[in-house]
């Protein structure tokens, strides 16, 4: 393991407002979880019902992508497919061309955080506003987000006023409801102005043909509406079959991401608007998106992972995300559902550490609305990276020294043996650890790793087994 | 063409083949409890003021209108041609502008005002919820521009939950272009997990139950 | 343990070719090596007629990562599962098998659990140690929050991720402070070893103890 990874770590670790902002801000978030669950028994029938529909849709995808798309074609939409990032920003760059359009608004979408649209749209000389007040904040501040529900986490409310007084040249607010308006004011003009606006989806409904927003600030209503051009940019493993799928998809992401038995605004979308309604759309475009999914689909063992909603919820409950927040991540998806989808998108050589950085606890899986077992396919993820001998993260020895403690472990009377020659090493006169009497033994590897924060158990008096045998001896255990 | 190309990965993915029938999916999970008329106003209620919106029962629609022309600020108010709008009298108060249809200037008009006044098709009682259809009779922009919005709903259309909705309407896009359901006022927590109201929607809900 | 169990009126059996499970070979990716030691651990566990296990992990381990490990060795694969419904976790086995909740033991302090992880989420030990601690004689039981997050061990994630692992402890050792308990117990030695790794290190002196500790003691 590079050591230069658990240094950069140990910065965020050791920088006490960074840990307090995320400590606050995720803490908050379980908490509000917690306090909308229904009975258990309900919400478990919840998160198995969301579970076997996403993998029926998944098992019969192109089914549905079809559907979904002559569904939506049948009602004025235009549904094009990328394969990654660049395709989706040709589309749009060529349709700003089309339209004679400058100013893009766009409200949170993590997909395409993935393929870094906004700097392609920059590229093509557009201007690109966030308008999730989080995101807005991220991109003020040229980052990216810290956390997939929650943007701008783990930025106090002083960064906020910091930033707004240097790049929107207002007067300093410190407060949140104050900052709000500011942001507010700023937008509205954007939203008003614009002539294109990009959203995600949280769901794609087949049958129906829909495109389905969740949110609370209204920034997604207003970027799918008030401009000409709606343009979604969604995952091909958004499609759900019909529209009353969403009943329990919705009951569960509001509460599981945010603690909301429904977020504020939910909006089912089916194309531009028709004839006699009174506003909306002129176009309707949604682009479809693989980056990489198709790769994840076809390995039986992780599919499961494109069951995901997006709600976060496995962050906020990760003790590692919540140690060493989002930015460390390779990727724009950080905590476990990161660590699992990531090597599937940048490969299993690039990053490989990441499945490792995880004490395997299980809190992720334990509260994931739909059931993804996340620890597993870790543990998955894992072995392939030792099968495929990638370098560096194994270090050198470690295939060596587990070899040698398997054979080890294989031969009972060399491990007990092994056993006692390192109690008697560690043992000194005055019967102190390990620490003192074999300072030589802290340079090597995982043990200096582990004395950097913690003592090593004194070893034992008498093994176990030598107790066991006295035991024998006297008759006891008979 | 990407299209294709995406399509045949999914279907080696998924070792399918083109137009190969698809098995049928789980039956939707739909549970509509027994709730009774009474009972569900008291539910929509407290649903709608636990968020910090204002719930307002009126016995008449001459109630509703004296309602509605208690929140008209000077700023003016936009309202939808709904006709439960016009049956209570509301569309024909001073101050409210209605009936533009051209879709620049209403939008200007909703940016302009600092009340909307629409009706709404639904309402959930379980989460206070608002389900607006958009028609030649309700606009997008009507319950978003304005800092307040007031919705004016039938108690007849008052559905236990997510689980009715779905239910009454299985297929929304049958109706309208655009379904969106209003829970509360326009909310953020992106600083410091602190609640805000009014971020880019309206920052304070009035439902006025017919 | 032992002690435990014996004076309950079970017989115990302490093979002594008995190693390990195979659990840090497989969590750490090494799959044909965890193969080989799981292989001895079914050998020599074979004809018991129950396996009782002070750890929720490897318990755990041989209850649910063993048919995965073993899902192209039909003859394993089959020695696993016979072995599967005769192994428990030993609270598991205490309130289950034996049905006894009072031991009979006797501990003057005030005591703090923490939740195992893999006790926790993959076998469903919850209440069970609680139970067990709540009859003993003398022993205050004193919650911590919260007490079911993770103390950091994770295996070799404890040498790989040194300062997010240490992090973690450092977290739970306050929660453990908070609690203002004089003990701390737990299903698991290794969660034990990192705690008190990094309470020893802070220089505090409260106690760590296995469940099967406080129970032997009277």
């Amino acid at each position: 393991m590079d050591p230069s990874l658990d240094r950069n770590f140990s910065k965020t670790i050791g920088n006490a407002a960074l840990q307090e902002a995320i400590y606050s801000a995720t803490g908050r978030l379980v908490e509000k979880r917690r306090s909308a669950l229904p009975a258990p028994a309900v919400f478990e029938s919840w998160r198995e019902q969301a579970r076997l529909v996403k993998q029926h849709t998944l098992e019969n995808l192109d089914h549905y992508l079809e559907r979904l798309e002559a569904n939506l074609t049948a009602r004025g939409a235009k549904v094009v497919y990328a394969r990654g990032g660049g395709e989706v920003a040709d589309y749009l760059a060529g349709l700003a061309k089309e339209k004679e359009a400058r100013l893009v608004v766009k409200s949170k979408s993590m997909t395409t955080e993935e393929i870094h649209l906004n700097g392609l749209l920059e590229d093509a000389r557009l201007e690109v506003v966030e308008t999730d007040l989080g995101e807005f904040i991220v991109q003020l501040a040229r980052e990216r987000p810290y956390h997939i529900v929650a943007p701008a986490l783990h930025k106090t409310r002083y960064d906020v006023a910091d930033l707004f007084t240097r790049t929107l040249n207002v007067e300093r607010e410190n407060l949140p409801e104050k900052q709000t308006k500011i942001a507010r004011r700023v937008l509205r003009e954007k939203f008003l102005a614009a002539d294109i606006g990009v959203t995600g989806a949280n769901f794609l409904v087949a049958e129906s043909g829909a495109i389905v927003l969740v949110e609370n600030e209204g920034n997604a209503r207003l970027s799918s509406s008030a401009p000409r051009v709606h343009v979604a940019i969604a995952g091909i493993e958004k499609v759900i079959p019909r529209a009353q799928d969403l009943a329990v998809f919705l009951k569960l992401l509001g509460r599981s991401a945010t603690g909301q038995p429904l977020t504020v605004y939910t909006s089912y979308l089916s194309g531009p608007r028709r004839a006699g309604e009174l506003d909306g759309p002129d176009e309707l475009h949604l682009v479809l998106l693989d980056n990489g999914r198709t790769k994840l689909l076809a390995d039986r063992n992780k599919r499961e992972a494109l069951y995901c909603i997006r709600c976060g919820a496995c962050l906020n409950h990760c003790p590692v995300y919540r140690k060493i927040g989002g930015h460390h991540y390779p990727w724009v998806y950080s905590g476990p559902i990161g660590a699992v989808i990531t090597p599937h998108f940048m490969g299993i050589h690039e990053e490989p550490w990441l499945p490792y950085a995880s004490s395997l606890c299980g809190a992720c899986a334990e509260v994931c609305p739909v059931k993804i077992d996340l620890p597993g396919a870790l543990l998955k993820l894992r072995q392939e990276t030792v099968k495929a001998e990638v370098g560096g993260v194994h270090g050198r020895w470690e295939r060596l020294a587990f070899r040698f403690w398997a054979w080890l472990m294989c031969r009972p009377r060399l491990y007990e043996m092994a056993g006692l020659m390192i109690s008697m090493l560690s043992r000194d006169r005055e019967g102190a650890g390990w620490m003192r009497s074999a300072p030589w033994l802290m340079n090597f590897g995982p043990l200096r790793a582990w004395s950097a924060g913690r003592d090593l158990p004194p070893p034992p008096g008498r093994s176990f087994r030598a107790m066991w045998r006295a035991r024998l001896k006297s008759g006891k255990g008979d | 063409m990407s299209r294709d190309h995406v399509l045949h990965r999914i279907r080696t993915a998924t070792g399918r083949s083109a137009g190969q029938p698809c098995a049928e999916a789980p039956a939707p999970l739909l549970q509509i409890p027994g709730v009774d008329m009474q009972a569900r106003i008291q539910m929509f209620a407290q649903a709608i003021e636990s968020l910090a919106g204002k719930f307002h029962r009126a016995p008449t629609p001459e109630a509703a209108r004296a309602y509605a022309a208690a929140l008209i600020p000077e700023t003016g108010a936009i309202a939808s041609p709904a006709p439960l709008l016009a049956d209570c009298g509301i569309t024909q108060l001073p101050g409210v502008e209605t009936g533009i249809t051209e879709r620049r200037a209403l939008r200007a008009a909703c940016a302009r005002a600092g009340l909307g006044i629409t009706s709404a098709d639904y309402a959930l009682a379980d989460t206070g919820t608002l389900v607006m259809l958009s028609s030649p009779r309700e606009a997008r922009m009507i319950s978003l521009l304005p800092p307040v919005h007031l919705a004016v709903v039938s108690a007849a259309n008052l559905l236990t939950g997510l689980d009715e909705l779905f239910t009454v309407l299985p297929d929304p896009a049958a109706a309208t272009s655009a379904m969106v359901l209003i829970t509360g006022p326009s909310r953020t927590a992106d600083i410091e997990q602190i609640l805000v109201r009014g971020v880019h929607g309206p920052g304070e809900i009035h439902v006025v139950l017919v | 343990m032992v002690e435990v169990l014996e004076r309950l009126g079970w017989g115990v059996d302490f093979p002594e070719n008995q190693t390990c499970c195979g659990q840090p070979a497989y969590n750490s990716g090494y799959w044909e090596e965890a193969r080989a030691v799981a292989r001895h651990f079914l050998r020599v566990f074979r004809d018991a007629e129950y396996v009782v296990l002070p750890s929720g992990s490897c318990a755990s381990m041989l209850l649910h990562r063993y048919g995965e490990l073993f899902r192209n060795e039909p003859e394993w694969l089959q020695a696993a599962e016979k072995l599967r419904p005769r192994v428990w976790e030993f609270s598991r086995f205490l309130l289950e098998v034996a049905r006894v909740e009072d031991v009979g033991a006797r501990f003057e302090g005030v005591v703090t659990y923490h939740d195992s992880c893999h006790a926790l989420r993959e076998l469903g030990v919850r209440e069970g140690p609680r139970r067990l601690l709540s009859r003993v004689r003398g022993l205050e039981l004193k919650e911590m929050q919260p007490a079911e997050e993770c103390c950091g061990f994770g295996g070799t994630f404890a040498v790989k991720f040194p300062a997010v692992s240490t992090g973690m402890a450092q977290s739970k050792v306050k929660a453990i402070l908070d609690s203002g308990a004089d003990t701390v117990v737990s299903v698991d030695a290794s969660c034990l070893m990192q705690i008190q790794g990094a309470m020893a290190r802070a220089g505090h002196t409260i106690r760590g103890m296995h469940l099967a500790e406080i129970l032997a003691t009277r």
